[in-house]
């Protein structure tokens, strides 16, 4: 991949990334932020690939922290932003939903 | 050892399967827009975030399949159980963790990218440029993001600390910086390991230097710059290691951060830099209470009750303040008795409200109040003058008039939700102390205004009690 494809996808992200997230309104700025934590977490690619190709004492340490920083964004990222959604996507009346299934099981 | 290995490095295959993962994210992201599809957008991201780990694992040649597994088993281990483990109230800390180790792991990367360079003997400069950035941005995004934790977890003092001379300090080693890394670009055949590791020193002190002066009041700003920054250098290393899906989801976390940077910056009417170099947040204005005693009207819980259970609408306005006396659940609790009398109840949440972006929200939220009921500030102002009571726990500058009404004023021009605009105003309040701005808040002492000096939670509760008991 030459350099100058590279800086296309780069400019073409950018504007992508404005577009998308300019969307995003304010009551989900928190999950938000730990959600991209969690893409950030993409660096543990880079992580894995040094690991993965890695033949002397300090490139397995370096390795294995990056891997391990990396999958702490990623699952904590993603697995923390769940926990919240989770609170925004309840309904505003369980309990009304929980009878009506009560009494449809009847 | 390869037995999984089927994936050339940099090959089609690869490439196509990177290119599905960074278009999951993008349909995450868009789902992230309203709060019902927010939650699968999540999945969508976290399955784009599998097709790219699992893809890389494939990569023809990888090994040390020991390391790899130890490391994704601690990070996972350790990521799920703070996950799991983290109070809501305490998300800005979490965040700014991630945005740590998010970064260190890029400074990481670009060292041993170094270290390859080295071996081969030179290093073209379209992978050690960003290879350089990725290390300098990184290094700073960890070490200022550890500051901003440990100031956010009260670990260190959340006043600004500043040492003498510190911009000058800052700008020299910020200048050392990059002309260092440009000695190395033009040296590159192969680059100094020493000097590489002289920039991470460097960064590493500049972040620590440029988080700790700023105070907690802006700090909503730093974390959303810091998520910028980490951004930022994932990009730059998908630069030099030459992957789509880390340029892609860089340039989206970049983005993102600095959307949310200019937001809050923004809702402060500050200047990033101002926030940056200035140290403003948490320090005494001069200005503060210049020793005229004006009278306020104080109350007790049984009249605040009162005067919210015969009202039509109701609107609460939430600060940090409720954040830290945990009294969202006891709010909703008052709300909820209000609903009951047929009330109507609204909560105006400023942009910086909390210590992050969305995060009164996402504590509201928690308390089972509806996202309906969660209103902007554009969106709420005009609705105050038709509000009958505005209820302030725990908010104190973003309420100041003086913002609007006082051009001499240290916060002037800042939006403001416009509570002395309602019928009445109640301030639950421990003291008349100054907020963050360390300025007097005009709204303490207009006719409309009654303080009711308490502790958050304990008065939210009260009051609730007295509302069931009329």
């Amino acid at each position: 991949m030459s350099v100058m494809t590279e800086v296309t996808i780069f400019v073409l992200a950018i504007f992508v990334g404005f577009e998308v997230i300019s969307k995003v309104p304010t009551t989900l700025h928190t999950p938000l932020m730990s959600q991209t934590n969690a893409i950030h977490g993409i660096v543990m690619l880079g992580g894995l690939i040094v690991l993965g190709y890695a033949d002397d004492g300090l490139e397995y340490v370096i390795g294995t922290i990056a891997v391990a920083f990396g999958a702490i964004n990623i699952v904590g990222g993603f697995m923390v932003t769940d926990r919240m959604l989770a609170m925004f996507a309840k309904k505003p009346k369980p309990k009304a939903d929980a009878d009506g299934k009560g009494g449809a099981g009847k | 050892m390869t037995p999984l290995a089927v994936l050339e490095p940099g090959g089609s295959a690869a490439t196509a399967l990177y290119i599905v993962s960074f278009v999951l994210f993008i349909l995450g992201l868009k789902q992230g827009t309203h709060p019902t599809t927010a939650k699968r957008g999540n999945m969508i991201a976290a399955v784009g975030m599998a097709v790219a780990v699992v893809t890389t694992l494939l990569l023809d040649g990888m090994g040390n399949w020991g390391l790899i597994i130890i490391g994704l088993a601690a990070g996972s281990a350790i990521g799920a159980y703070a996950s799991i483990k983290v109070k809501m109230t305490e998300m800005p800390q979490m965040v700014a963790l991630y945005n740590g180790v998010g970064g260190g792991a890029v400074a990481l990367i670009a060292w041993s990218e170094i270290r390859h360079g080295i071996s081969f003997g030179e290093m073209p400069l379209e992978d050690l440029i960003p290879t350089l950035f990725a290390a300098i941005v990184g290094s700073v995004s960890f070490w200022g993001s550890n500051i901003a934790f440990a100031k956010l977890q009260e670990v260190i003092p959340t006043r600004p600390m500043a040492v003498p001379g510190q911009q000058f300090i800052n700008a020299i080693l910020g200048v050392g910086v990059i002309v260092v890394a440009i000695i190395i670009a033009i040296n590159n055949e192969p680059p100094s390991q020493a000097l590489f590791i002289l920039i991470l020193i460097a960064a590493a002190i500049l972040g620590n230097l440029v988080v700790l002066p700023i105070g907690g009041a802006d700090m909503p700003v730093v974390i959303s710059l810091l998520n910028a920054f980490t951004g930022l250098s994932a990009a730059a290393a998908g630069f030099a290691l030459q992957n789509v899906a880390l340029i892609v989801a860089g340039t989206l976390v970049g983005s993102s951060g600095t959307i949310l940077t200019m937001e809050m910056a923004t809702a402060m009417n500050r200047s990033v830099s101002n926030i940056l170099f200035s140290g403003f947040g948490g320090a005494p204005a001069a200005a503060a209470g210049s020793g005229e005693q004006r009278p306020v009207t104080s109350i007790g819980a049984q009249d605040a009750a009162i005067k919210l259970a015969y009202a039509d609408t109701v609107v609460i306005v939430p600060g940090y303040g409720l954040a830290v006396a945990q009294a969202q659940h006891a709010v909703k609790e008052m709300a909820n008795q209000l609903e009951k009398r047929g009330v109507t109840v609204n909560y105006a949440i400023h942009p910086v409200a909390g210590r992050m972006p969305g995060h009164m929200n996402v504590l509201l939220a928690e308390a089972d109040v509806p996202y309906e009921q969660l209103k902007e500030m554009e969106e709420i102002n005009p609705e105050m003058s038709r509000t009958d009571v505005a209820v302030v726990i725990g908010a104190n500058d973003v309420t100041n008039p003086a913002a609007k009404n006082d051009p001499n004023s240290p916060i002037a021009g800042m939006p403001i939700i416009e509570v002395s605009e309602a019928g009445e105003v109640i301030v639950i309040k421990r003291s008349l102390s100054t907020g963050f701005a360390g300025i007097d808040n005009d709204l303490f002492y207009e006719p409309n205004t009654s303080m009711l000096f308490a502790d958050a939670k304990a008065a939210a509760t009260e009051i609730a009690a007295e509302i069931e008991n009329l």
